[in-house]
């Protein structure tokens, strides 16, 4: 169940994520988890604390306590920013200091329909031909695609750090850390 | 209440007054526009423990502040540009609790003694305003020693053969070379440079109650999760800890407050939007080169020269793509540099002269940076061979970097006022930023990197790539992105000087007119040298907060 997208919307996310970051011998972005991400920045505001940053200083992976899974509180200065980046500044005249903010929320509904409740039903070369043609939507969509496959696992993507785990890359190893040797050596 | 200073700002330059006056047993108020999450909110004189290797909270959502959308600046390269060309990020160190400090990879060299005296030494460029600063290397030494000592710096005294004299040894002995920077510095020193572990504000063993680094990897931008990072944790917690300190974060300074002969305090505005006034005997202003001289101009203290002769660094990217993996996620981002690009050599006098100008410099080669696959997936093209790009990591496990800081001349016409139009979540007027490189600096860049492409191909690149930011003018397909610098190193908009007409401050940081206001940030910076400007602020700001008590060398 996604927490802020349709069903439907969510099928074409997903759709769309794994065009952008297919599966080959490793996880694709929905394996991955990639459109939980994206969907829970969307919903970031309807569980608190709102799921913005992740706590510190260590994750449980490599030693230490799981504190990431522990998000921070916002200041209101946070929440006004980031209530404004995800719904917009929606009229109120607190969040349009500056004049009108189009929220990634509504970005998200608009684009997820310029690519088309058909997206789904189509082949791969129809769907990528759709994401070029949606060029700023499929822009945005890329950048959280890669952040929702590198970044860590409790933001919801990255499943298990099966992304990291692709690449060979370790993610955060605070208290381990590396020692001199093998930051020294090849 | 009347308290002796209030700081506005907890930075590496507020922390070092916060440190200063409080030993001197002075009262003071630091306050702070973000948040705290450096020091733990139930015993200030200890480290938090909110920083993490976290890849999208630091890199991506804005943890360190400031948010673009509640505390934008804008850009413009002139004025014929209209009133901006982009509103954003622009030049922005952390706004949190320890500034600009928490973000940095810790590189904290010195300058050289010519840094002090470019004109003397070098003479006037055209179209810039090269000038001596009042302040001597010989007078900052003692200051400079002192600073090293109070963030604990890891470095080796006899290693860079350009380096100004030093009374005694680093602190403590470098840490661990990274191993692409064992074959980097190898190649460069083969074609005849000089390359040395970076003095680094990172403990390479136990310092001063905080742990030695464990080469983690996430120093460049990231706060450091284990406190072992000096710089301004040391100064800040030992502030707090003398009792005379009061920390107000989340508080916006709005105007300094005067009589019209002295400061008389600040006005705040708090977490909860009321305003309210800090009565003090002085005001020191540490909020960094582009917010300090905003806060003069909001508070109407506009001196000719406020906000003019505005400098960052102008950065050369060189890179490198090598067959085998250089894991440069492991140790602190940045393990060596060299200075040979600094000085001022008969290939430089050639080019220089070939260019219709008396002389460049270029700036500090840092060896290596951060190494992070989110930043890194966004350079690569969506698709299928995404994924088999991010597994072979060209431009990550298998590159290495070299950055110059490439020296900046100050221009009149590049200066920091406030926009016309654009105003904060709190509704004053933001930061503009008019900058355009002088030729100079595009020479001197021209001038260095093919050394460094040479070195890379030495060092077995298969593929290398030069880059700058700015980007030329005629070079930038992102627009205003292109042409606002990425350097964080921001300097220069209330120089100092003797003169009243040619500088807004003088030798120790008071304002023209209005002595009882202190500037103790790189904003009193006269030229920007090519050196990181921490270890340089933090000891002039010693010195003026010295000079405040009433003394002339460190306690």
């Amino acid at each position: 169940m996604p927490l802020f997208l349709t069903d439907d919307e969510f099928a074409v996310l997903c759709a769309a994520c794994e065009r952008l970051i297919p599966e080959d011998e490793t996880p694709g972005a929905v394996r991955a988890g990639v459109p939980d991400y994206i969907d829970g920045l969307l919903g970031a505001f309807l569980v608190d604390p709102p799921r913005i940053w992740a706590g510190g200083p260590t994750s449980g992976r490599h030693g230490g306590e799981a504190a990431f899974a522990r998000f921070h509180r916002l200041s209101p200065l946070d929440e006004l920013a980031w209530r404004t980046r995800i719904e917009g500044s929606r009229g109120i005249p607190e969040r349009e200091f500056n004049g009108p903010v189009r929220g990634l929320q509504e970005k998200y509904r608009s684009g997820l329909a310029e690519l088309g409740a058909d997206f789904c039903d189509l082949g791969p070369e129809d769907q990528d031909d759709r994401l070029r043609n949606c060029r700023s939507f499929t822009a945005l969509l890329y950048e959280h695609c890669c952040e929702g496959m590198y970044g860590a696992p409790e933001y919801g993507g990255n499943r298990d750090g099966a992304a990291w785990e692709a690449i060979a890359y370790p993610g955060d190893v605070q208290p381990r850390g590396w020692s001199d040797a093998e930051v020294a050596g090849p | 209440m009347t308290v002796d200073a209030v700081i506005v700002g907890s930075g590496p330059g507020g922390a070092t007054a916060a440190d200063v006056l409080t030993r001197a047993g002075w009262s003071v108020v630091i306050v702070e526009k973000g948040r705290n999450h450096l020091l733990d909110p139930d015993d200030l004189t200890r480290p938090a423990a909110d920083y993490s290797n976290d890849e999208l909270k630091f890199l991506y959502r804005h943890f360190l502040g400031p948010d673009p959308l509640v505390e934008p600046r804008t850009f413009r390269r002139g004025e014929e540009e209209g009133d901006h060309a982009y509103v954003g990020e622009v030049n922005s160190i952390p706004t949190t609790v320890g500034g600009g400090g928490t973000h940095a990879d810790g590189k904290v060299p010195r300058f050289r003694e010519e840094d002090f005296a470019l004109l003397s030494t070098h003479g006037p460029v055209d179209g810039a305003e090269v000038a001596d600063w009042p302040v001597s290397y010989d007078d900052l030494e003692p200051f400079y020693a002192e600073a090293e000592r109070a963030i604990g710096v890891a470095g080796d005294a006899g290693a860079n053969p350009f380096a100004a004299w030093r009374s005694g040894p680093y602190p403590m002995a470098p840490g661990a070379p990274m191993y692409g920077a064992v074959l980097s510095s190898a190649a460069a020193e083969g074609i005849g440079l000089h390359p040395y572990a970076a003095p680094t504000a990172a403990n390479s063993v136990p310092y001063d109650g905080r742990p030695a680094c464990n080469n983690c990897g996430f120093c460049a931008f990231f706060g450091c999760p284990i406190h072992a990072k000096g710089d301004p944790v040391a100064l800040l917690t030992r502030a707090m800890a003398s009792g005379n300190a009061e920390l107000l974060a989340e508080t916006f300074v709005a105007r300094v407050r005067t009589d019209g002969r002295r400061a008389t305090g600040v006005s705040v505005v708090g977490p909860d939007g009321a305003t309210r006034d800090i009565d003090a005997r002085h005001v020191v202003i540490a909020a960094g080169a582009v917010e300090t001289p905003r806060l003069l101009l909001l508070s109407g203290i506009d001196l000719p020269l406020v906000g003019r002769n505005f400098m960052v660094h102008f950065q050369t990217f060189v890179i490198g793509v090598f067959p085998e993996r250089l894991h440069g996620h492991k140790g602190r981002a940045v393990t060596h540099v060299h200075d040979d690009a600094v000085i001022v050599d008969e290939a430089a006098r050639a080019a220089a002269a070939e260019a219709g100008l008396p002389w460049i410099r270029g700036g500090l080669v840092e060896h290596g940076g951060p190494s992070l696959p989110v930043m890194e997936a966004k350079i690569y093209p969506w698709g299928a061979k995404h994924k088999s790009l991010m597994r072979s990591s060209p431009m990550r496990d298998r590159m290495w970097a070299f950055t110059m800081q490439g020296e900046d001349l100050p221009q009149l016409t590049n200066r920091v006022d406030l926009d016309p139009t654009v105003r904060d979540a709190r509704g004053f007027p933001v930061a503009r930023v008019t900058y355009r490189p002088h030729r100079h600096e595009l020479v001197a860049s021209a001038h260095h990197a093919p050394r460094l492409v040479r070195v890379l191909e030495d060092m077995g690149a298969t593929w290398t790539m030069t880059s700058t930011s700015p980007l030329p003018e005629g070079q930038d397909r992102r627009g205003a992105l292109s042409a606002i610098p990425m350097s964080r190193h921001v300097m220069g908009t209330t120089r100092m000087g003797d003169d009243p007409k040619t500088s807004v401050v003088d030798a120790r940081g008071r304002l023209h007119g209005l002595d009882n206001v202190v500037v103790a940030d790189s904003s009193v910076f006269v030229t920007s040298a090519g050196y990181g400007p921490t270890l340089t602020l933090v000891a002039l700001a010693a010195r003026a907060a010295a000079a405040l008590v009433g003394r002339t060398d460190p306690a």
